[in-house]
């Protein structure tokens, strides 16, 4: 809402100055977002005096002037006018000035070959006469050289940001009320009228009694003989001020009373209604052609203005070209009307249309300024086009919904924290229009109909606060008493898995939650996917259902900026369905390109399935899961290369998922054009972590430390392919578990000297003793049942 | 007796001519071998008489034990000597780059909601946490913002489905209610989360992150929430002064409605949070409005308190200088190193919120 402080004091008896005013808006919640010189523009054009005129060398039509603007040196200007001469005083316009009749921007120019710094005026350029010849002649005892021409302009307005339930604030009265009430001021009275009404509305109007009837009121005036023209200036300066176009009086009228008093009015050509005016839901492919130049095709049950040949406009929204008024209307029908909210919004989005009459009715008009709006629309109209009004006809009634409010000033302090008198009360709310009765300890409080808001006391207590300033809220500080862990369980792990991730040198990423639904099927299980209706881009048209979709295409976007060797993971929620709660929180982790690249100290190495099964069994184990219950599988998901891929899981590999890893499968890259042949990546599901019975220190057993020497011995077998080290390893340990402590594989071979179908397989195994020092024959024990153990169960031979 | 120190002068003189390892070893066996001279000379102790042994072993154990010392020391410049060649040949270029190392980042949403987190932790907030997939239900009619009231309008909303009522959630507000409903009063608690609007440009981006605050009780009024905002402002941007300002405004679900700004100046083009002239919008609040509270079961009689909402992406941005809004999310590696957190910043109260 764009207002001034001279429209303000219109309504406003204040001394207060701009600033002042602005400030005081803000603090009462109407924001002032900024304030700004209207038109600087004119601002440009600067009384000046040429001091000599002599002809342009090149051109018999055209003088070349020495013009001084007051800036202390003399300006060569090319001007084509007969009148100018030396001594005249004249408008200068410099470049980069905007000439207000041809909007042209003024540069400097060679004109014939002599350069033209600026232009001097001529009133036509100005807007300001007809008349083309010659330019503006001053009389100098009036002007001083320097001075800007336009006096009047340079107000600055204010731009103010209206909450949602403040519609009576989209009027300057119902801001100069608020002004008022705040104590800036005194709300002037609106002076009484008194227009001699003889004649009885000729128009008839009926609003239609049905279903869903957008329409409560409707108010007219007729007026005849009206001479419509442009509007005087500071009527047009007005308009123009709220950023608006002056049309013809009556339409800046209808327009000024509307901002004026958030009272929108609509004047209809009289003679161009068929008959009546019908107000009636409309039928689905009725249209008419709007005063935006757009044909609309209505729906059912939008609000209609009709007479007898069809739709007129839509209430409370647009009005229509078949019966707008023009220069030379003659007759008109003067429209005050009450439209419901609720339709009018519905209406308006449907045909997607933004007016500033939807915006007002969208958000509650006065059902009670039917009449003041045609009193002074008719005066503006009477004013300025003459004409003989008829008298007002209102049709229609609308139920006064307010409900009497019972406050109590206990209240006040309970909700906000300080006291308040009865008697401020009282001032503060009758200021805004309230009516009050008093009744010991309650306060009966009736809102004024402009105030849709105010429903029940805490909006009251609400209003209450803002006059007396948010300023007064005392400042209590906070208890440092903890009810209630900070985090939970789930919320811990997953801070906890955040930095444990991140400190194996991956880069977090925060990425949309939404995907494109081409890359999230390769990484997606789920049977259909779940569609925005309205997504931002065609590439973020699903919600994603894995972390790797976006994270790839992260990885691809830095990969084709040369940034080949990446690590990025990201925390967050992956989708299954489109209900509240089908989702679940994941990190997912991708490694591209190589560990290490041209390095004077280590091999070039790419990434590798085992780096990426460290990170995530390391990641497991840092936020809390004991290593021995993590089960290590080739289970895994489509999206992974089918034999260098691994799931973790808990306690045995049918139980809970922890993490997938390994190498994305390589059609997946190439479908990418990802320009890298190696992607890894890892998948932690952190809602498949079961919250522990016991905190790990509860859980520990006692340190016990053996003081006998552990003893190492070196193990090598050959071995049908299909066993995996995992299980060895596991059979081994089951053997003795006092005795073997750990059991390492420190080489795998395959090739020249092994059987096809076969493999080496060397471990050493840890004996750690608790008892006593093992002799040579209790080893021997222990090394023949390992061997006789493996061979017995894999048909496995010793290799000697 | 023995002339010691002639013996003494003829071994010096021998161990003189030990040159290397292998001379030493024959001269050790010369001296101190099977035969060696003060192995000898130990042999005759058995044969002389009482009056002379004492003085005579006296001077051979003084003898020895000087001889073994310098015998001992030459080993030791051997040694030494051989080091010293060694260490001579071992020279390597410090200044070259050591073995491959990734230092990993936290974005700075996450740095911030940690932040966040630890400051409210301190007075006694716990974290909640909503779905992001909301229903019309939860994330407008509970929160007092009926079908068709234009404060909807600020909310350009994604729809899951045609009848739009599955949507990804606009605030974290709906957390409130959620909150409410599944315990019983009082509440304190905090959501952090994703939010959605259908909404791109230089400051918006259809997916930000809002910190929901809630705190109801019996007696909370204005002055606790004016208290709590004061607080978080100063801890967050770790000043002592801070200018707050707030200011009325609306929100359907909260009554009275305030929005919060903060002052700030630019100082050496960087923005000085807490004082100057300016004013930058940082969070809207108020208190909870008794048709929410009804909503979420509780008594509007017996309970009141207040509820905030604050853009962590915009604090990350005012706290840390980063400009655009969009870059949060684009994964520029480039962007995400200069940006991000080393994983051991854990932002707490006893550390200091920030290195």
């Amino acid at each position: 809402m764009i207002t001034s402080l001279s429209w303000l004091k219109h309504h406003l008896d204040t001394k207060a100055n701009l600033n002042q005013v602005a400030d005081r808006l803000t603090e009462i919640g109407l924001e002032v977002e900024n304030i700004k010189s209207s038109n600087n523009n004119l601002d440009n054009f600067i009384v000046c005096k040429i001091i000599k005129s002599q002809k342009h060398p090149n051109a018999d039509k055209l003088k070349l002037c020495d013009v001084d603007t007051g800036s202390g040196t003399l300006v060569k200007v090319v001007c084509g006018a007969q009148n100018a001469r030396d001594g005249l005083f004249a408008v200068y316009a410099p470049p980069g000035a905007v000439i207000p009749k041809t909007n042209m921007k003024l540069k400097v120019a060679k004109i014939r070959g002599i350069e033209s710094h600026g232009m001097l005026c001529s009133g036509y350029e100005l807007n300001e006469t007809s008349d083309k010849e010659g330019i503006i002649e001053l009389n100098k005892k009036e002007k001083n050289i320097g001075d800007k021409y336009f006096k009047s302009t340079g107000e600055k307005t204010m731009d103010i940001s209206i909450t949602p339930n403040r519609p009576d604030c989209l009027g300057m009265r119902g801001i100069a009320r608020d002004l008022a009430s705040s104590g800036l001021g005194k709300l002037k009275k609106q002076p009484p009228i008194k227009i001699n009404q003889k004649f009885k509305n000729p128009i008839k109007v009926s609003i239609k009694k049905e279903k869903n009837q957008g329409c409560g009121i409707f108010g007219s005036v007729y007026i005849k003989n009206v001479k419509n023209k442009e509007s005087p200036d500071w009527l047009k300066k007005r308009i123009i001020s709220l950023g608006l176009k002056p049309v013809s009086a009556i339409v800046d009228a209808t327009n000024y009373v509307m901002f004026d008093l958030n009272r929108p009015l609509h004047a209809y050509d009289a003679d161009k209604i068929d008959q009546e005016i019908i107000v009636r839901n409309s039928k689905k492919g009725e249209s008419f052609e709007a005063l935006d130049n757009k044909k609309y095709t209505l729906q059912n049950d939008m609000c209609a203005i009709t007479d007898k040949s069809g739709v007129l406009g839509l209430g409370g929204i647009i009005g229509g070209t078949r019966s707008g008024t023009e220069f030379s209307t003659k007759n008109i029908l003067l429209e005050s009307a009450y439209f419901f909210p609720s339709p009018i919004r519905k209406t308006s989005k449907e045909l997607n249309i933004d007016t500033d009459a939807k915006y007002r009715f969208e958000r509650g008009i006065d059902p009670n300024s039917i009449k003041i709006g045609l009193d002074l629309g008719m005066c503006m109209i009477l004013d300025m086009c003459g004409g003989e009004p008829s008298k007002f006809s209102i049709v229609g009634k609308v139920k006064d919904e307010r409900k009497i409010i019972t406050l109590e000033a206990e209240k006040f302090l309970k909700v906000i924290g300080f006291s308040i008198t009865t008697a401020e009360i009282q001032k503060i709310l009758s200021s805004l229009g309230c009516s009050l009765k008093i009744s010991g300890k309650k306060i009966k409080v009736l809102p004024p109909t402009w105030r849709p808001d105010i429903k029940e006391d805490i909006d009251l207590i609400e209003e209450l606060t803002r006059i007396k300033g948010y300023d007064k809220v005392p400042l209590i500080n906070p208890e440092k008493e903890n009810v209630k862990d900070t985090l939970n369980y789930k919320q811990k792990l997953f801070h906890f898995a955040q930095r444990s991730v991140a400190s194996k040198g991956y880069t977090e990423a925060v990425t949309w939650s939404f995907t494109d639904s081409k890359t999230d099927t390769l990484f997606s299980d789920l049977n259909s996917q779940i569609k925005l209706s309205n997504p931002i881009s065609s590439d973020l048209d699903i919600l994603r259902s894995s972390l790797y979709s976006n994270l790839i295409i992260s990885a691809k976007k830095n990969i084709h900026r040369n940034f080949e060797d990446l690590m990025l993971f990201e925390t967050g929620p992956v989708f299954r369905g489109n209900k509240p709660g089908e989702q679940s929180t994941m990190i997912g982790a991708i490694k591209t390109g190589k560990y290490s690249r041209k390095n004077w100290i280590e091999k070039e190495r790419d990434f590798d399935v085992f780096d990426m099964k460290n990170d995530a069994l390391r990641t497991l184990i840092e936020i809390g899961i004991e290593s021995s219950k993590i089960v290590v599988s080739n289970k895994t998901k489509k999206w992974y290369h089918p034999g260098r891929s691994g799931m973790l899981s808990l306690g045995s590999p049918n139980g809970p998922v922890l993490a997938y890893f390994g190498e994305i499968h390589p059609s997946i890259i190439k479908k990418l054009d990802l320009r890298t042949g190696n992607v890894l990546g890892f998948e932690i599901f952190l809602d498949n972590i079961p919250q522990p019975r016991k905190k790990i220190r509860e859980e520990k057993p006692q340190f016990i430390v053996s003081d006998y020497q552990k003893v190492v011995r070196d193990f090598a077998f050959v071995i049908d392919e299909k066993y995996s080290s995992g299980e060895i390893i596991s059979l081994v340990k089951k053997i003795d578990k006092n005795l073997i402590k750990d059991v390492k594989i420190f080489d795998v071979y395959q090739g020249d000297n092994i059987t096809s179908g076969k493999k080496s397989i060397a471990f050493n195994v840890i004996l750690e003793p608790k008892d006593k020092t093992l002799s040579e024959k209790d080893i021997d024990q222990v090394s023949n049942k390992i061997i006789s153990t493996v061979q017995e169960t894999t048909g496995a031979s010793l290799r000697s | 007796m023995e002339n010691f120190n002639q013996i003494e002068s003829d071994i010096l003189n021998k161990i003189k001519n030990v040159k290397d390892r292998i001379s030493y070893e024959t001269i050790k066996t010369e001296i101190f071998g099977k035969k060696g001279i003060i192995t000898e000379l130990f042999k005759k102790i058995g044969s002389l008489d009482q009056g002379q042994r004492k003085e005579y072993a006296s001077k051979l154990n003084s003898l020895k034990t000087k001889i073994s010392g310098i015998l001992e020391k030459k080993l030791n410049d051997f040694d030494q000597s051989e080091i010293n060649e060694k260490l001579k040949n071992e020279k390597i270029d410090v200044t070259l780059p050591g073995r491959t190392y990734f230092a990993g980042k936290i974005h700075p949403v996450s740095q911030v909601i940690d932040e966040v987190t630890s400051i409210f932790s301190e007075i006694g907030f716990s974290v909640e946490e909503g779905p992001d997939v909301e229903n019309e239900y939860y994330n407008f009619s509970a929160l007092n913002t009926p079908e068709n009231h234009p404060a909807r309008d600020m909310h350009d909303t994604f729809y899951l489905d045609h009848s739009k009522n599955l949507l990804l959630r606009t605030h974290t507000s709906p957390v409130q209610i959620r909150t409410m409903l599944k315990g019983k009063p009082p509440f304190k608690i905090i959501a952090p989360g994703r939010t959605y609007r259908h909404d791109s440009d230089q400051t918006h981006s259809p997916m930000f992150h809002q910190l929901e605050g809630l705190h109801i009780d019996k007696n909370i009024n204005m002055g606790h929430l004016k208290g709590c905002l004061y607080y978080f402002v100063k801890k967050f941007f770790e000043v002592e002064k801070v200018k707050i300002r707030f200011r009325p405004s609306h929100f359907p679900f909260t009554e009275p409605s305030a929005e919060v700004d903060i002052g700030y100046k630019i100082q050496d083009g960087k923005i000085k949070i807490g004082e100057g002239e300016k004013w930058l919008e940082i969070l809207g609040c108020g208190m909870v409005h008794p048709n929410v509270l009804k909503n979420a079961k509780v008594n509007p009689k017996q309970y009141q308190g207040y509820a905030f909402g604050v853009g962590i992406d915009r604090l990350a941005m005012l706290k840390y200088g980063i400009n655009d809004l969009r870059a949060f999310f684009e994964s520029d590696i480039r962007w995400l190193e200069f940006y991000g957190f080393d994983p051991l910043d854990v932002p707490t109260n006893y550390r200091g919120l920030s290195r």
